[in-house]
Parts: structure tokens; sequence; C-alpha cells
């Protein structure tokens, strides 16, 4: 067993342990910060696999990104925090589901991958990725880009609040009785003119209300 | 390195978010065992690439490591708008409560 195999092993055993605590604790935020351990512990793996950039890319987006967006989500919509609360009455199927096909999966992957020697790692530089994104997958490449303005735009829309329909009109409508109208203050001005001079700055340039 | 050892760790973070999916109520913490489940993926693609087709010019599974990179992150901005919205019409982001269109 060489030392990049115990590194291995190490690294791994901080993955499953962070996406263990994810799917069990009770608290959100928590939740969200071991899927943040979990999330390095798989760059780590990415870069002892000596895929470099996806290491990186893998950090960036998700780590920087997807971790801090899942916070967001936590804390903008104040779930409660508690077992039952958190976790669904399906839990014994879902551990039986989960196991059950842990073992199945572990066993035919050892009785397929047992006879495959420790070989050694190739090095792939970030100059191959670019070539191969922008020679042979350049159309699913554009496609990606597309996917992902869709995407832009379509949580945009459905995250935008429309004018009107969260209750918050009449509050608004009482805001606007209460300010002095247009008329008001062409008044106001008309008595700062007769006043004097001086009085002419305080009253307000632009009509209220009419900045919504 | 042996091949064995990344493909268990994504078998195991793989049936760790199925765990997840099904057993959390939370839509934000299902969000969160989906993304667990992709990023096994991940680990799979990069593994046989590197171990098994390390000649291969065209490095096919780091580039779909990457698509897939790509895919859950839209998924993600998506599905958090989609949660966003059930929590201002309903109040509640129990996946429980989310029977509108059942049948």
């Amino acid at each position: 067993m060489s030392a990049q195999d115990v590194i291995f092993i190490l690294i791994a055993l901080a993955t499953g342990g962070g996406a263990v605590l994810t799917v069990t604790s009770r608290n959100l935020v928590h939740a969200a910060l071991f899927l943040g351990i979990a999330l390095a512990g798989i760059a780590s793996v990415f870069l002892l696999l000596r895929a470099d950039f996806i290491g990186l890319v893998q950090v960036v987006v998700y780590l920087g990104a997807i971790t801090v967006l899942f916070l967001f989500g936590l804390m903008l919509t104040r779930a409660p925090i508690g077992r039952e609360a958190l976790d669904s009455r399906s839990q014994p199927m879902a551990l039986a589901v989960s196991g059950t096909l842990f073992v199945v999966l572990t066993f035919l992957i050892v009785s397929a991958f047992r006879d495959v020697p420790s070989s050694e790692l190739a090095q792939s530089s970030i100059a191959d990725i670019g070539i191969a994104i922008f020679s042979v997958w350049v159309f699913p490449f554009e496609l990606a880009s597309m996917l992902l303005l869709a995407a832009l735009v379509g949580a945009i829309m459905l995250a935008r609040r429309e004018s009107g329909e969260s209750g918050e009109e009449g509050e608004v409508e009482i805001i606007l009785d209460a300010l002095p109208t247009p008329g008001d203050v062409e008044a106001d001005r008309r008595e700062a003119e007769l006043e004097g001079p001086d009085d002419v700055v305080t009253a307000s340039p632009n009509p209220p209300g009419g900045g919504r | 390195m042996t091949l064995l050892g990344p493909l268990v760790l994504a078998a195991f973070l793989f049936c760790v978010g199925l765990y997840g999916v099904i057993a959390r109520r939370n839509a934000v913490l299902v969000l969160m065992s989906v993304e667990l489940m992709l990023n096994a993926v991940n680990i799979n693609l990069i593994a046989f690439q590197n171990l098994l087709h390390g000649d291969d010019p065209a490095v096919t599974g780091q580039v779909f490591a990457l698509f897939v990179i790509v895919v859950a992150a839209a998924e993600v901005g998506i599905g958090l708008a989609i949660v966003f919205n059930m929590f201002r019409n309903r109040a509640s982001i129990n996946i429980d409560d989310a029977d509108l269109m059942r049948w």
C-alpha cells in the first residue's frame, strides 16, 4: 500500500463522515457546513487522482458558490429545526433501500474490478482539456452555455416577486395617502415664493409617489 | 493507486445521497443530497478516466465531469428558485406539503 493509498483512505473517511453528517444532522446550517466538508473532500480526491482542473472547478463552483447558495436558501426560508420537522416517516425504508443498494454496488464493483492492477496515474494538463473541449466537445459545450443561460433566466423569472400578489399593496397605498399630493406641493411652493426666495429650496422638486 | 477505492467511495456517497433524498422532508436538504449523488458520479468519471484510460486524447471523463458540474449548478439555481416560490406561497418547504399536482 503506497502513501497515496493511505492519504486517499484518510480523505475518504473525512468525506464519508461529512456526507453522513449532512443527511443526519438536526441543525440545518450544520448540515450545509458538513456538505461543504464532503465537497472539499471530493475536491481533494480529484486532486489525488491528478485531475487538478476538475478539483479547482469543484472548489470554485461547489465550495464557493453552491454551499453559500444553500446557506442562503436555508436562512431565507427559516425552516423549523428538529428531528420531526426534518426527517420523514419513511426513514427505515430509506435506510433499507440505500443500504441494500450500497451492498449490491460494492459487491458488483469488487467482483468486476478486483483484477485491475494498481496503475500509474495519467497526467492530463489543462491544455489537453481545453483542446478537447473546443475540438471534440464543442457542440455539447455550446449546449451547456445555452443551458446555463436558460437556467439563469428561469431562476430569475421564478424567484421574482410579482407586484400586487404579495399582499403588500395595501400598505403601499396607505403610505401614498399619507404623503402630500402634487397639488399640495405646488401650493407650498407658491406660498414659499410669496414669502421669500430662501424657502424655495425646501419644496421638493419631485412629486411624492412618482418613484414607484 | 487502486481503482477500487474511489469506486467504493463513490458508491457510498451515492447511497448516502439516496438516503437523504428519501428520508429528509426539508426541500433544501433534499437538494443538498442530490448534490452528493451527482458528486459521487463525478468521482467515478474521474477515476475511470485517469486510472484506466489515461491515454485518451479527448479526456472524455474529465469533460463529462465538467458537464455534470454545469448541469448541477443549473439544477441548484432552478431548484432553489422553486423552493423559494413554494415557501412564499405555502409558508412551508416541507416536500410532503407539495401535493397540489398529485393525482
